[in-house]
Order: C-alpha cells, then structure tokens, then sequence
C-alpha cells in the first residue's frame, strides 16, 4: 500500500497542494472513504467540484485517475469489459482446420481476448488507482445493480473467465446530479457527501488561488455578486468554475472594480440562458448601479 | 429511552440516536450502523464537527435526509444536556435581578452589536446575543404568542432584521441570509431552552414537522407540481358542486351527429347522440395573504396563484396584508413567476403602516370592491393564517361574501396543532367556509382530492 493520510488535516493540505479547496465536510469524507476504503457519493448541483475532487484525490495520493462517464444507455460493453471479437474471429480462421473444439473455445476466451473497459481495468491495475464513475444519475437502474459487485466487493465476475479480484483497491467516487433518484441498494454501500455552493469566504479562497492576480477587493465583489446570482430564480446557476472563469476575464480587461458596464459586458461568462441573462441584467444591475455613488 | 438512567456507554446513544431518526424515517440499515462505527473509529471524537460529519456521511444518504439528521442530532445532543442540567439542577437564569439587567438594554445597542457578529459570523459571539435578545424581548411570557417559531418572527422584527435577500452592496456588507438563518435558529433554541427552564420539564421529543424537514428548494421546483395539482383542481371545481336541476337536467340531442351514425343504419335515427353537456366555467376569487406571518408559505402561495391563473381564465386575484389589492392584472401581463413575484412586492401597495394583517378591514374592503360581481357561480379561495394580531376579525363580513359565493375554501399555511392559538381567530371564520391545512403540494393535493368528496354548503 502506498502512503494513506494520517489525518483529515495532512489531507486537507494534500487536497490544497493539489489546487482543491475542500469544505470541512469534504475532507472529512474523503479521509473516510480513503480509512475506510469505501466508496464515495458525491452529490450536488453542477459545477461545484465533485469531478474537480477526485482529480485532486488522485493527483495527491500520487494514482492514477480512472474515469468512466456515464451516460443514458450506457452498458456493461463498455463499462466493464468486453470480448474482442475480431480477434477471436481471427484466431479462430487462423486455427489448423482439424483442432478439437474445446481447444479453441479454452483459447479465444482467455484473458488475452478480453477488451478492458474503465471498471475492469480499475480493479486489475497492479497500482491502487482512483476510480471515478462520473454522473452515475445519467444511467439506468441496471447500471447501478451491476455496480454493486463491483462497489461493496471489489470484484468482477465474467462468466467465461469466473470472478476476477482486484488486485489493488481503488478509491471509488461516484458523482451524481441529483437528476434522479438512486436506488438505496447503490447508496447503502456508499458513503453520503453533499457538496453545495460554497460559502462567500469559501469560494473567495478557491477564486483567488486560481485567479492570484486579482485584486483582493475585486475578488471579494465578484464572489458576492455571483452569490446574489445564485440567490436569484436561473435555469443555470453559476457555478465555481464559471465564477473562476470570470475573474480570469476580468483580469484580461484589466478591470480594476465590478461596476454596471463592466458587469453588462462580462456576464455572459457566469450566465448561460438568454432568459438569464434578462433576468440578472434586470436585478443585479439595478443593485450594483445602486452601489456606486 | 429514559434520560434518568445512568449513561450507557456510546454504543448504546448511537443507537437510540440511530432509533429516533429511524423514526423520522430516515432509512438505516444495520449496514449503515457499521459502517458508522467503523468511520467514528477513523476520526477523533474531540472535534463535534467531524464526529457529526463522519456519522451523517455514513447515516444520511440524501440532501433530505441530511437535513433531517442535523436536526436530529442537534435535538438529540440538546436534550442529552438539558436532561442533565434538570437532572443536576443547574440554572441559567436567576429570576430577578438579571431580568432587570436584561430589559435595561438599549434595543439600538443591542441591534448594532447583532449586526457586526452577523456580519462576521461569529458563532459564538451570535449565540450570546441571542440570548441577550430572547431575555430583553420575550422573557415576559404575557408578550409570546406561545409559539416558538412565532416568537422567533416577533424578535427579529422587534430588531428591524430584514429577510428581503437584496443584499446590499452599497453599504458595506448587509445581513448575510446564511448567518441571519444561524442566528434565528440560535433564538429558537434559546426560546426552548428558556421554556424548558420556566416549566422544569423536558417536553416529549415531538417528530420534525413537514416545515422543518422540508428542503428549501427554490419556487421552481415546485412550480411544476403545483401547476398539475391546480390542473386537477379546475377539473374538480367545473365539474363537482354545482348540480343541474329541472328541466336542464335533461340532455339536448345533437343533431349533426344523431344523422351521422344514422348513416350506419340506413338513414335511420337508431342511436341518439346527445349534446355534451359542458361545464360552465368557474369563477375564481382567489385572496392571498402576503404579510410576515407567513413568509415561509408565501412563495408557495403566489406559485398556488400563478399557476391557478394558468387554469382558469375567469379569475380575479387580490394580495392583502392591512388592506386588499388586486393584482390579476400582473398575472395578466407578467408570464414568469419571478417577475409575478417581485412586481406584486413592488407594486402591489398592500402594507399601510404597521405591515401586520387585519382580516377585519380587508373583508370590508373586499366586499366594497367585489361584492356586486360576486355571484353563485364564483368560488372564493382565501390563502392565509388567519392571525389578526388581535384586531377584530369581524367574521359577519366574511360571512356576507362566503354567503355569496358558491363555495369557499380557507387555505391555512399553518399546522392545524396551532389553529386558534396565539393570536390566529380561524374558529371565528370556520363556520363560513371549509377550512383545510395547507402549505405543501401534497396537501394542496389533499384538498383537491376532497372537493368531490365534500357536499356544498
């Protein structure tokens, strides 16, 4: 085994090394889930850092990220493995015409024949990885059951082949939308962390680590408006990434305060829905052109 | 699960603690329960944060059931201490003297420190302060209205703290919503504490209301099931109360298609087809409270409205607080809920000084404005807690327009436990209309389903 975290702090300060900012909750979870080798769930609106979390957890335990993106109609082909059917086809046109059948039926199931979708070869690396099914909400139902073999056990089973162990226990985060409901099955194997949209102190932290530059004072009065954003109705809220985006923009214009030009001009980087965009142009507007003398 | 023996060892209170959300109907299994054990091995115990963060993580699987458990947790760690401070005898509160210390504090003072540790979210310092506000303005049990959450209103109010989420910009830094939230949930403990001390009784734990566990989830998502529970609720009212009598009753035939399945029969008129009989329309007078008193339902109120103006064509709604207004013209114009809703804050005109209800003038004003065109065919639906803050409710006005009307409906955003106490005078209207609790979709769903069951008065 490699070098696990002693505790949530050198965790935490592993997660900062790597460029993510955690909650208190997030580390303490991620430290569990590493302790504990258990799978995580994370779950939360869009753009919050679930993906950012595990590419923060792999890079700080030094593994391998193995990603598996999820989406409708998504099978266990692709998923878990598959048999590489050309090659059998292959091997057995190649075969002497008077070989015994079960010869080559031993044959072209073997592991060479084996195509290894992301699960698979997340539990058969030689190295522990980091596994991270990412927006498990997007798949059927029948997704989710074939995953339990492989959450609460660590294991596959091929029928051809029997069950495969792995050799090395990967950290597993599950992220989800919240676009449906999971089944409780998936969720009782899993540990539980929310993440939400940070707090204004937060999320002024995460913005100037990714934007240095910026101007403490600015950086404070983007957070805030993006947090009055939030605040409002919108199809799609902004997000961390959107508000990283944003003072980046910033900084190329060169803007030295937030006003209402200034804000008309950029807003599109945080606001994504034409509908939207009438909307926070009609309410923070008249906000910020009310704050400036 | 009594609170007198001598303390079992930890195993045991997770236990009972697993129990008590078991009966909040948080869904743990015996799984889940090592899983928790395994976790509080992993981390110290010192630190409340990761002990309760390492239980939720392993016990509540779901934002909801997150919720649930920080408040259970909060209850059941608040009880743990309660009953062994009465256990111990300790007090907080020396009757006298410091009563008098308490009321000789200047509100503005008091106010201004409230700010500055909102403002820096200062937990403890916040926590202090609530203290001192629950001493200086609701120590009298004469001026609490009995209930908790009543009284909460009452102290932020009496403290001019505003809830209106514009966050101002221009001055500094306003109230920050999320330690504005803090802060009144630290009053509302220290009201229970103090309750808790005055009757020397630990209450029975009373299951979390729907209010406390439910999330708050943005008007949105809720606005598409309102709209299909006010669907049905369109259907119901067009089609159940009103009953054709006399010579109506009987069907008209309808020609054209009387000769068209004649064809089928040689010409001959065999089947008769009569006239579908359709349903007239319902009027709708819909009046909705907007005051402070039922903030917390009024977004579920105006989403009730805008979606009932989505269904029925014929209806005039009307917002009130000390006097009534009509606002159908906003739905007319306004499609989005959010624009609804803020221009019936902007405009509507509602609030005249004290910004607290009176039934009583609002039933007159009504009257003068509708009472000509209210007719047996409209339905009066009134949205509102019935809380007068003791002005009189002059129910014979209310029963003049209910007299009117086809039917009238009363919808309550407030647990019936409440009804009737404290300043709220539903009783006096009751008689006049049919009264049902209402503040979530499932019980808009509710009333619904009871309107074909319920005969018309």
């Amino acid at each position: 085994m490699d070098a696990l975290p002693e505790s949530v702090a050198e965790l935490t300060d592993g997660l900062r090394a790597a460029g993510y900012l955690p909650g208190d909750s997030t580390a303490l979870v991620a430290y569990l889930a590493v302790r504990l080798n258990k799978p995580v769930l994370v779950e939360g609106p869009a753009g919050v850092g679930k993906t950012e979390l595990a590419k923060a957890l792999a890079t700080h335990l030094g593994r391998e990220l193995v990603r598996l993106q999820c989406y409708e109609g998504l099978d266990e082909a692709k998923a878990l493995y598959e048999w590489n059917y050309r090659k059998q086809l292959l091997r057995i046109q190649a075969e002497a015409e008077g070989a015994a059948w079960s010869e080559v039926q031993d044959d072209i199931f073997g592991e060479e024949f084996l195509l290894a979708r992301p699960l698979l070869s997340a539990i058969s690396a030689a190295e522990p990885v980091v596994l991270l099914i990412d927006e498990i909400d997007k798949t059927d139902q029948e997704f989710e059951a074939m995953l339990l073999e492989l959450l609460s056990d660590f294991q596959i089973t091929i029928p051809e082949l029997g069950r495969i162990a792995a050799s090395s226990q990967p950290v597993v985060v599950l992220t989800s939308n919240n676009s449906r409901e999971l089944t409780e099955a998936l969720k009782r194997r899993c540990l539980y962390l929310w993440l939400d949209y940070p707090a204004l102190e937060h999320e002024l932290a995460i913005v100037r680590l990714h934007a240095p530059e910026l101007s403490e004072t600015v950086a404070r009065k983007l957070v805030e408006v993006v947090g009055m954003v939030r605040e409002l109705d919108l199809k799609k809220p902004p997000s961390i990434a959107e508000s990283i985006d944003w003072a980046r923009a910033l900084l190329l214009l060169g803007a030295r305060d937030i006003d209402e030009a200034t804000f008309a001009q950029t807003m599109s980087v945080i606001v994504k829905h034409r509908t939207d965009l009438e909307i926070v142009a009609a309410r923070v507007g008249i906000a910020l052109a009310a704050a400036s003398p | 699960m009594s609170a007198s023996a001598a303390p079992p060892g930890i195993d045991a209170r997770l236990l009972e603690l697993a129990e008590e959300l078991r009966a909040e109907g948080v869904r743990i299994g015996t799984s889940e329960l090592l899983d928790a054990f395994a976790a509080l091995a992993a981390v110290g115990w010192r630190e409340r944060e990761a002990f309760q963060g390492a239980l939720a993580a392993t016990l509540a699987k779901s934002p909801e059931d997150r919720r649930v458990f920080d408040l259970v947790f909060e209850r059941f760690l608040f009880r743990a201490a309660e009953a062994a401070a009465l256990r111990e005898g300790v007090r907080e509160w020396d009757a006298a003297g410091d009563r008098a210390d308490a009321h000789r504090l200047d509100l503005d003072e008091l106010r201004a420190q409230i700010l500055e540790a909102l403002a820096s979210f200062d937990a403890a310092r916040m926590r202090d302060l609530a203290r001192l506000a629950v001493a200086a303005l609701a120590r009298d049990d004469a001026s609490g209205s009995g209930v908790i959450g009543i009284d909460v209103q009452r102290i932020r109010r009496a403290l001019g703290l505003h809830r209106d989420g514009q966050l101002s910009l221009g001055e500094g830094l306003g109230v920050p919503r999320e330690a504005l939230r803090e802060f009144e949930a630290m009053l509302r403990r220290e009201l229970e504490r103090a309750k808790i001390e005055r009757t020397e009784t630990l209450a029975p734990s009373r299951p979390l209301g729907e209010l406390d566990r439910a999330l708050p989830s943005g008007p949105a998502a809720d606005l598409a099931a309102v709209h299909r529970v006010v669907a049905q609720l369109r259907r119901r009212l067009a089609t159940h109360g009103g009953e054709v009598r006399g010579r109506q009753r009987h069907h008209q035939i309808d020609f054209r298609r009387t000769l068209r399945a004649s064809l089928q029969t040689g010409g001959v008129p065999i089947v008769i087809k009569p006239r579908p009989r359709r349903p007239r329309r319902p009027e709708l007078y819909v009046l909705c409270d907007v005051s402070t008193s039922v903030t917390s339902a009024s977004v579920f109120f105006l989403s009730v409205l805008h979606a009932l103006h989505d269904s029925f064509r014929r209806m005039r709604s009307f917002v009130f607080i000390e006097r009534v207004s009509e606002v159908t013209d906003v739905f007319a114009r306004e499609r989005a809920f959010s624009a609804v809703s803020e221009a019936i804050a902007r405009d509507a005109g509602v609030a005249d000084v004290s910004g607290y209800t009176d039934y009583g003038r609002v039933w007159s004003e009504f009257r003068m404005l509708v009472e000509d065109d209210l007719d047996p065919r409209a339905n009066l639906i009134v949205l509102g807690d019935a809380r007068t803050n003791g002005r009189d409710p002059r129910a014979n006005d209310f029963a003049a327009l209910a007299a009117r009307a086809r039917r009238t409906f009363w919808l309550n955003p407030e647990p019936r436990l409440y009804w009737n106490y404290g300043d709220s005078v539903i009783a006096a209207y009751a008689p006049h209309c049919e009264v049902f609790e209402c503040w979530t979709t499932r019980q808009l769903e509710e009333f619904v389903k009871s309107l074909t069951t319920t005969t018309p008065s």
